[in-house]
């Protein structure tokens, strides 16, 4: 019998357009009206046509950041969600979280409702650990019971225990994080709503918080997961919904979810840029662009498994940073991580060097007659390595490897195996009996 | 990672489909639209207590951090404008004072009416901010402008305690009236909170109210008889004198403690009246602003 946990009827949101305006002044509203006697009878008519057009869902002035979306979910499921960004992830999330409230339609929500739509809410500097883990749980809908009971377990997880009656200003930031963290995982609702938390800390940290999620999700609890990081999706997840420009473009089986996904932001022509003004974007070094070369030396999505590729990065580091690293992950369209690499392996002994600002362009060769035919993506992330992460791009680019004669496939056997590197192989006789 | 991938359920049920809704006695809440009109929800607000004691805590504890004086401001600043008042009003001008020293007519003035300067400063200003809390997390908004004027009582007490230190010193007997006192004080609190329900929620979109607000309290400074007695306003405007809350709040702190000045009459009544408009307004208008706060903050 299915309980739901979550049912979503034709929910919809519209923000003005140009909502990252952050406020304004009583001055502007104002002048509008001191000006509005002034504009004419035509210019009414005008206005209420407008208005009309933005009620008709044009876009007269409105953006309709979540539009018709129905859903349901069963109590127990992990559910990813993912799309593009602006795709109306983080408003689903705010909407059932009652940050927001909709524009049409209603959900409802049975249970207990925990949300994570940022790591360290209402942390504040001047209190120590111990008060920041109290005052952050109570924000998150803990009682101070509760936070007595698990009080112990947080900081262990945290791994702040000789600190933990230090204000935190004086904690590292990684430390913050974990402790903010901590304090997250250890929320016991019945519904928990993450959006895109563990894409903070450096990799060893986000490691244990995908452990930690996968604890969750195993408990039977409800999860919503909003995140970039398909791996982890693909992990941690039963099932997917993809939201495009504010609706839902396909829910089912996250497999088939992310392999849509990824369908759909392939780049045919093997290049992606990065925009100069993408949210939380590195101060020191940020990726400009990503590229997989063929052998020609142009860039191109379709990769020949029988010729290999390049992996190109274009990065601009902006302040002089000392051990910095950039590296890849490839994924394969299961999730699995086929490979990472970074531009220290072939010069282990640059690690202490500063890099100075500039632009570079850097690549990593992929063989030939290595990768299996089939799609792959690419992480990109640049960190000073167990320090801080200075720059990283989920799902940076995806292509395609295509079968151009595999020996694979010229046998005609369907093999095991991430990867189907051409080993080379050596049969020597021992002995030989003579032919007749 | 295969195996992992494999051990889902079917998809039944995720997209809309034929379901059987189910009696559950679990906690269901339903999001929509609000309409005009939206319920307080007191209930609410009991069950999210925790957190208020939180938020006000909080504000407690960092109010003066890192700085050299800490809590000995709370006695400083109205001991300053006393010292201030006392030799320009009181010396200079020769405002009279019911009979009493000027120092402690002043600063017995000067406690319910910092703290009501202090409560409505701190609320009308604490959702902006609070925006990052209140983008992110859900809890009932009105906690925190509850909890900034929650957290003013403190400076109050010790510059309460300092008021009656002044009392021993000027030998000055409280009279019975002092049991009132209470009330007063809820008075002031419930005033600010009126007022910065309405302030606070306009603050989220229009910062004006930052600067206008200390201009707001001077002059309310002004209208309210702290450098003055309100025996100096003629007898037959004191009931519209009334209008301003806290001329009944100080004045019945200067009744109630020194024995002076006037009883609470028929100003006080204005005074309730006003108050009740005001914060009954402010909390609806509080309340039907609140679903903007997250998209606009």
């Amino acid at each position: 019998m299915s309980d739901l946990a979550i049912r979503v009827e034709n929910l919809g949101k519209r923000y003005r357009i140009g909502t990252p305006q952050r406020y304004k002044a009583l001055r502007d509203t104002l002048t509008d009206a001191m000006y509005a006697p002034f504009r004419g009878v035509r210019n009414l008519a005008l206005r209420a046509a407008r208005r009309q057009e933005a009620d008709a869902g044009a876009d007269g002035g409105f953006i309709w950041a979540l539009k018709d979306v129905s859903l349901d979910v069963t109590q127990g499921e992990a559910i990813g969600i993912i799309g593009r960004n602006g795709a109306g992830k983080t408003t689903l999330l705010k909407i059932l979280s009652r940050v927001t409230e909709p524009t049409q339609g209603w959900a409802e929500v049975r249970g207990r409702i925990g949300s994570l739509l940022e790591v360290g809410t209402g942390f504040h500097p001047e209190l120590t650990g111990r008060e920041n883990v109290y005052l952050n749980g109570a924000i998150l809908g803990m009682t101070r019971g509760e936070i007595n009971r698990k009080f112990d377990e947080i900081v262990a997880f945290a791994e702040v225990e000789k600190f933990i009656d230090t204000p935190v200003k004086r904690y590292s930031t990684g430390m913050q994080m974990r402790l903010a963290f901590a304090v997250a995982a250890h929320l016991e609702p019945d519904i928990l709503l993450v959006d895109e938390v563990l894409a903070v800390g450096d990799a060893a940290f986000q490691k244990k918080c995908i452990g930690k999620m996968d604890e969750v999700t195993r408990q039977g609890r409800t999860v919503l997961f909003v995140s970039h990081n398909m791996g982890a999706v693909l992990s941690l997840c039963v099932k997917g919904v993809l939201l495009d420009a504010g609706q839902v473009k396909q829910a089912g089986p996250v497999q088939d979810v992310v392999a849509r996904y990824l369908e759909e932001s392939m780049a045919p022509e093997g290049e992606v840029c990065f925009a100069e003004d993408r949210p939380d974007v590195g101060e020191e070094l940020r990726f400009a662009a990503i590229r997989i070369i063929g052998p020609d030396g142009k860039p191109n999505g379709s990769v020949d498994l029988l010729k290999g590729c390049h992996v190109q990065l274009e990065y601009h580091v902006l302040r002089p940073v000392q051990s910095a690293q950039v590296a890849f992950e490839l994924y394969n369209s299961v999730g699995v991580c086929v490979l990472s690499s970074t531009d220290l392996d072939s010069e282990p002994e640059r690690m202490r060097e500063v890099r100075v600002p500039g632009r570079y362009t850097t690549s990593c060769s992929l063989p030939p007659d290595y990768l299996r035919a089939g799609r792959y993506w690419i992480d990109i992330a640049s960190s000073v390595p167990g320090v801080r992460m200075l720059d990283q791009i989920r799902n940076a680019i995806a292509f395609q490897v295509l079968d151009t004669g595999s020996t694979e496939s010229k046998l005609g056997q369907g093999r095991r195996g991430v990867v189907a590197p051409a080993l080379r192989w050596e049969t020597s006789p021992i002995t030989k009996v003579p032919q007749q | 990672m295969l195996s992992e991938v494999g051990r889902q359920s079917p998809t039944k049920g995720l997209v809309r489909g034929a379901h059987v809704r189910t009696a559950d006695s679990a906690r269901t809440v339903v999001i929509r639209p609000r309409s005009w009109w939206v319920p307080v929800r007191l209930g609410e607000l009991w069950e999210y207590r925790e957190l208020l004691y939180f938020l006000t805590w909080r504000d407690i504890k960092v109010r003066y951090k890192q700085t050299l004086l800490g809590v000995g401001w709370a006695v400083l600043q109205p001991l300053l404008a006393m010292v201030v008042f006392s030799i320009f009003f009181g010396r200079l001008a020769g405002v009279p004072s019911d009979g009493l020293p000027y120092p402690i007519f002043a600063y017995c003035a000067l406690v319910p009416w910092q703290l009501f300067a202090r409560a409505l400063t701190d609320a009308s200003m604490s959702l902006v901010e609070h925006q990052r809390v209140i983008t992110k997390v859900y809890f009932p908004r009105l906690l925190v402008p509850i909890s900034a004027v929650l957290s003013s009582l403190v400076d109050f007490g010790i510059a309460f305690a300092v008021l009656i230190g002044m009392m021993f010193f000027y030998k000055i007997e409280p009279t019975v009236n002092i049991v009132t006192l209470p009330f007063f004080v809820l008075f002031a609190v419930i005033t600010a909170l009126g007022i910065a329900f309405w302030l606070s929620a306009f603050a989220v979109e229009y910062r004006d109210v930052r600067y206008a607000l200390g201009f707001l309290t001077q002059i309310w400074l002004f209208a309210t008889p702290v450098a003055y007695p309100s025996s100096l306003v003629p007898e037959r405007w004191r009931p519209l004198y009334g209008l301003n809350p806290m001329a009944s709040v100080v004045e019945a702190f200067r009744w109630a403690l020194l024995g002076k000045g006037q009883p609470p009459g028929l100003m006080l009544w204005v005074s309730v009246a006003a108050v009740v408009v005001l914060f009954v307004g402010g909390l609806l208008y509080f309340r039907r602003m609140e679903s903007t706060f997250a998209d606009v903050a």
